[in-house]
């Protein structure tokens, strides 16, 4: 089925014209139809427009153009909601957007639509990134293609889930303590999230600008790849956006991961963490050794404040970020006496609960007072965890944990407790404070039920080819990535 | 009990640059409303804002013209609060580490607090923030217009230095002239291109400690900001004298009555959460980027009018005029380093060229207000466009003081090289202006005069020594403004005498 | 851990949230609960240390002064809740 492709299966299947964009577009929207109102992985799609792009392409395809630096030629990529497409709806799953329709194309857009790309759809998600469920959406919950009794991971859950039950040939999502990380572990996919300043963040409904980041979920590391080269880049637009060159990231996974070293950091493997997942993440730090890479045990000593550093600096930076939704310019105004009442009734009516909790908390520590104990010792503190992986990243090339702490978990069972729900996020939230990349890939399931488990690698800041080369390397000496879930409903 | 007042001023002008501050649109007065906007200046989802060199550039150059220190290190920051002329309901500002610090202006004033006709007052720092859209107020809604919401704004802040409302308003028009003589901003009143919030405190006179601040929100003139300031300082003496207290508040001008009145307390002040904008990296100057920007600062306009006096022996009243018409002065030094009586250039620009051409511009105005255009103000900028030679003046000046032709044949001489750019030897050859200093003509011509004006000569005669003027003209008017004044003079005095 | 107080209603009335009462109990009580979290950042020493606003370290990230276009006034317009004569409409703003 053309759906279960990967993007370099795709393109090859259109290079020697066996297959049309439209029929592989077609293949996503019959998976869609097929199984989507059991996963939920979709706010909203058009598929004529979709498949009006996909006609666009066969014409191209069919008159001789040729797919040269155009990676995405005819592949159907859909996009997480937090991210503007100029004409398509954006609800970042909020209520108070309401009919919104964005006027422009965020850069990474931009550049997936130049690459050839059927974009296409909107992706449920954690109002406005902020979750690890994606049961905050205000439009319903997603489930785990694996069990649909279970999460499928959060924030970017629509767009794990979406992957992994083949609606889709890749999607991307955005990252801010795991968000995309989390879910491709929970959903069994490759979630990438690059280096801050690799892609630029303009058109991304800012969470909390220093620590969001874009990244793609696709089946295989190779399409991660090609992803992120395709998106990378400086971007006039975004003055965080790093002026690197960006390498040709397919081109360096070569398989020989010979001599690389790996740390394992110490404060990772201990409380709270799964038996099997524990026992998963020690067999594939086997395998690497097995495949030639040097296994260095490393210490990351502030990591157990990371997500008290991620709660303070991540609501403040949302507090503001979150100022503009006010019913003055667009979105669902709820009408008021003045200016005032206007404000908090239409916020008060269109943002869920987890949106106000993380408002509350962000304006208090920022609140005349508590500046200094709060967000400012935050950011000190920060330093410190920065200072940590770069100091590992003297002796190591990369990093190997495991993702999550546990795999999915049943739809409302953490959902009470908002600081349980943060601790899960405890794997992969460091990274975002220090600015590094990392990505999750396959590396096991768990038995009874049987759930995908995800392997973590942080590389060091620019470091997504050699972390990329690691993935693909232990990618292709095991065979979890090609196991599919039944979608038996 | 005497008591005296404590102002300082933060002063908000807008930049000057083509573009927004975080954003492509035009930087741009009077557009239909909402047209000069995008995603980034109307703060919809997932935009980002990207400084403006220039207004940067600008702000730190405001810095050199203010004798500001200038950090190695500024960022912005959020300043939080809900206004709906306010897109993202955060303001970008740089609080606690500006791109200027620790300046100060001085100019002339000859009230309290100035000492040989100049006072200083010290600048805190000048910040670069945005602007904020326009709100239009109805019945019962506001309209908004995003035009100017992120148009570069800078804000000066002033030490509290000021001590009446007339040194306030002498601060702020030398504040100004400064800004857009440097180039930075236009200063348009008119298009509110600068605002102002006047704090002010009372406190009896030797005591040190200030008082409660009291401030009064967004003036647009400075005339205004003179009226209030007096309104307010007295009205603050009256309630301390009633031995009340003063809190610190905030007060609207209300133009038309005439009083300030009360708008909020300290109560409700804002909690405005500053935190550095993560979207923005920091500033850090180099000392090449440092070095250009001071290229392109000018000579400070009280400076120039000082030098004018001292070097080139004008008086201040010409010297002000050059002052405040930069071009006008530029023109004038560029002639008065070569001539030896600058005085005598200074007077025909001031007197006669600078009236020329308003003529000029007041024939244009209408000619192009006939023709149904919006007519322009005709402003000095180039004097390219001048038919005459600049020398040619230095030529008229060394004509009359040669005595070749007389003061009244010389402005027959500016009026025609004026309208043709004719030299003047030319003219005056070609219409026969030379002096005349043949005393036999002369002689001649005040036998006429003597003869043709019997009443002057009667009253010269009776003791009336200014007849003699009226005889002179006669003489001057027979010889067609070509006799030589001083001989007529002479020779007219000998005739009736003896 | 020490379970530190938060004035909601405040908070609240600062970031412009209209929240129930019931929201406002519940609030407190988890808020508490992560402040209460978060007070183990007390533990580190953190003098000397530069605190951390941007991941990447980069300065004078600027653009040209270019004009580039700006929206048309309809797209401007096109998802203002209320508009008349071009201007977006809001209550009547009092100070
Ligand atoms: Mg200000
Ligand atoms: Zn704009």
């Amino acid at each position: 089925m053309l759906n279960q492709l990967t993007i370099s299966e795709l393109a090859a299947k259109f290079a020697k014209r066996e297959v049309s964009a439209r029929e592989a577009t077609q293949a996503c929207l019959d998976q869609i139809a097929c199984v989507d109102g059991k996963i939920h992985a979709f706010l909203s799609f058009n598929a004529a427009a979709a498949l009006a792009q996909a006609d666009a392409v066969d014409q191209l395809i069919s008159q001789g153009g040729s797919g040269a630096n155009r990676p995405l030629l005819g592949i159907p990529i859909a996009i997480k909601d937090v991210l503007a497409v100029k004409n398509q709806p954006l609800n970042c799953a909020s209520k108070i957007l309401g009919n919104y329709i964005s006027p422009y194309d965020a850069t990474a857009i931009e550049k997936l639509k130049a690459a050839g790309a059927i974009v296409f759809g909107r992706l449920n998600m954690d109002e406005f990134a902020m979750g690890s469920s994606t049961e905050n959406s205000a439009f319903g919950l997603t489930c785990n293609p694996w069990d649909i009794t279970r999460i499928p991971g959060g924030s970017s859950g629509g767009s794990a889930a979406a992957v992994a039950a083949d609606e889709c040939i890749a999607s991307l999502g955005t990252d801010t303590g795991g968000s995309i990380r989390q879910p491709a572990a929970l959903c069994g996919c490759v979630g990438l999230k690059p280096t801050y300043g690799r892609i630029s963040r303009y058109g991304l409904v800012a969470f909390a600008s220093s620590l969001d980041q874009i990244g793609p979920f696709t089946k295989d590391v190779r399409d991660s790849a090609t992803l992120l080269g395709v998106m990378s880049g400086v971007d006039r637009r975004d003055s965080t956006s790093v002026p690197e060159p960006v390498p040709n990231y397919v081109a360096a996974l070569d398989g020989n991961i010979r001599g690389l070293k790996l740390g394992l950091p110490k404060e990772y493997m201990v409380g709270g963490l799964d038996p099997e997942i524990k026992a998963s993440v020690d067999a594939a730090v086997k395998q690497y050794e097995k495949l030639g890479a040097e296994i260095v045990e490393i210490s990351l000593p502030h990591t157990d404040y990371a997500v008290a550093v991620y709660y303070i600096i991540a609501t403040a930076e949302a507090s503001a970020n979150l100022a503009r939704f006010d019913g003055i310019r667009y979105g669902a105004r709820v009408e008021g006496n003045d200016p005032i009442e206007l404000y908090s009734k239409t916020r008060g009516a269109g943002f869920g609960a987890e949106v106000k909790r993380r408002i509350i908390l962000g304006t208090y520590v920022l609140s005349s007072g508590y500046y200094d104990a709060y967000y400012l010792r935050a950011q000190k503190v920060r330093t410190l965890i920065r200072n940590d992986f770069l100091k590992a990243f003297e002796t190591v090339d990369a990093i190997v944990t495991p993702t999550t702490p546990t795999a999915a978990f049943k739809a409302g069972e953490k959902s009470g407790d908002p600081l349980q729900m943060y601790l899960s996020d405890i794997f992969t939230i460091s990274c975002n404070l220090a600015g590094i990349c990392g990505v999750s890939l396959p590396c096991g399931f768990t038995q009874n039920p049987k759930l995908p488990i995800g392997l973590q690698l942080l590389g060091k800041p620019f470091g997504e080819e050699t972390m990329l080369k690691l993935a693909h390397a232990y990618e292709q000496s095991t065979a979890w990535h090609k196991e599919k879930p039944s979608l038996k409903f | 009990m005497e008591y005296e007042a404590v102002i300082g001023l933060e002063t908000h002008v807008q930049l000057n640059t083509k573009s927004k501050m975080w954003c492509g649109c035009a930087n741009q007065y009077g557009s239909e409303p909402n047209t000069n906007v995008c995603p980034v200046c109307l703060g919809l989802p997932g935009v980002l804002p990207v400084p403006n060199d220039e207004a940067l550039r600008k702000t730190v150059l405001t810095g050199y013209l203010l004798n500001c220190e200038i950090p190695r290190f500024a960022k912005f920051d959020r300043k939080s609060y809900f206004y709906p002329d306010m897109p993202k309901n955060y303001q970008l500002t740089q609080y606690d580490k500006p791109s200027t610090a620790n300046g100060f202006v001085e100019f002339e004033f000859t009230g309290a607090g100035s000492v040989n006709g100049l006072a200083r007052v010290r600048i805190t720092r000048a910040h670069l923030e945005e602007d904020v859209g326009k709100s239009t107020h109805f019945d019962r809604h506001s309209g908004l217009d995003f035009n100017r919401a992120g148009v570069p704004l800078m804000e000066i802040v002033s030490e509290p230095d000021i001590t009446s409302a007339d040194m306030a308003y002498a601060y702020l028009n030398a504040l100004t002239e400064i800004l857009h003589q440097g180039g930075v901003s236009d200063c348009d009143m008119e298009k509110g291109m600068v605002r102002c919030d006047v704090n002010i405190s009372v406190r009896p006179i030797g005591t040190k400690e200030l008082g409660a601040k009291i401030e009064i929100k967004n003036m647009n003139s400075f005339s205004g900001v003179r009226r209030a300031a007096e309104y307010e300082i007295a009205r603050q003496i009256e309630v301390v004298k009633r031995g009340e207290k003063l809190i610190q508040s905030t007060r609207r001008w209300d133009d038309v009555a005439g009083i300030t009145e009360q708008m909020r307390t300290k109560e409700d002040a804002h909690d405005y959460r500053y935190f550095p904008d993560p979207d923005l990296m920091p500033l850090a100057p180099t000392d090449a980027w440092l070095a250009e920007v001071k290229t392109k600062a000018i000579e400070l306009p009280l400076a120039r009018k000082q030098r004018f006096m001292r070097d080139y022996q004008l008086p201040a009243g010409d010297a002000e005029v050059f002052k405040s018409n930069v071009a006008l002065g530029n023109y004038f030094e560029g002639l008065a380093r070569q001539s030896k009586n600058p005085k005598a250039v200074a007077n025909w620009i001031i007197n006669n060229l600078l009236a020329k051409l308003a003529e000029l511009n007041a024939r244009e105005k209408s000619e192009q207000e006939a023709l149904g255009l919006e007519a322009a103000d005709l402003k000095l900028s180039s004097f390219a466009d001048l038919k005459f030679k600049p020398e040619a003046l230095l030529e008229l000046v060394n004509l009359v003081e040669a005595k070749t032709i007389s003061s009244s044949a010389a402005q027959q001489v500016f009026a025609e090289m004026f309208d043709s750019g004719k030299a003047p030897a030319v003219i005056v050859q070609e219409k026969g202006l030379a002096q005349v200093s043949d005393t036999g003509a002369i002689e001649k011509f005040c036998d006429d005069a003597i003869a043709a004006n019997p009443a002057p000569v009667a009253d010269y005669k009776a003791g009336k020594a200014a007849a003699l003027n009226s005889l002179k003209g006669q003489v001057m008017k027979l010889s067609k403004g070509k006799a030589n004044p001083a001989l007529v003079g002479e020779i007219l005095e000998r005739k009736l005498k003896g | 851990m020490a379970s530190a107080e938060i004035n909601v209603k405040y908070v609240a009335h600062l970031a412009r949230l209209a929240l129930t009462p019931e929201e406002e109990t519940k609030l407190a009580a988890q808020l508490g609960n992560i402040l209460g979290y978060i007070e183990k950042l007390r533990e580190l020493d953190v003098t000397g240390v530069e605190p951390t606003a941007h991941a990447v370290p980069m300065v004078n990230c600027t653009r040209a002064d270019e004009v580039r276009e700006s929206l048309s006034h309809e797209e401007a317009l096109r998802n203002a809740p209320r508009q008349a004569n071009g201007l977006f409409i809001v209550p009547k703003i009092v100070e």
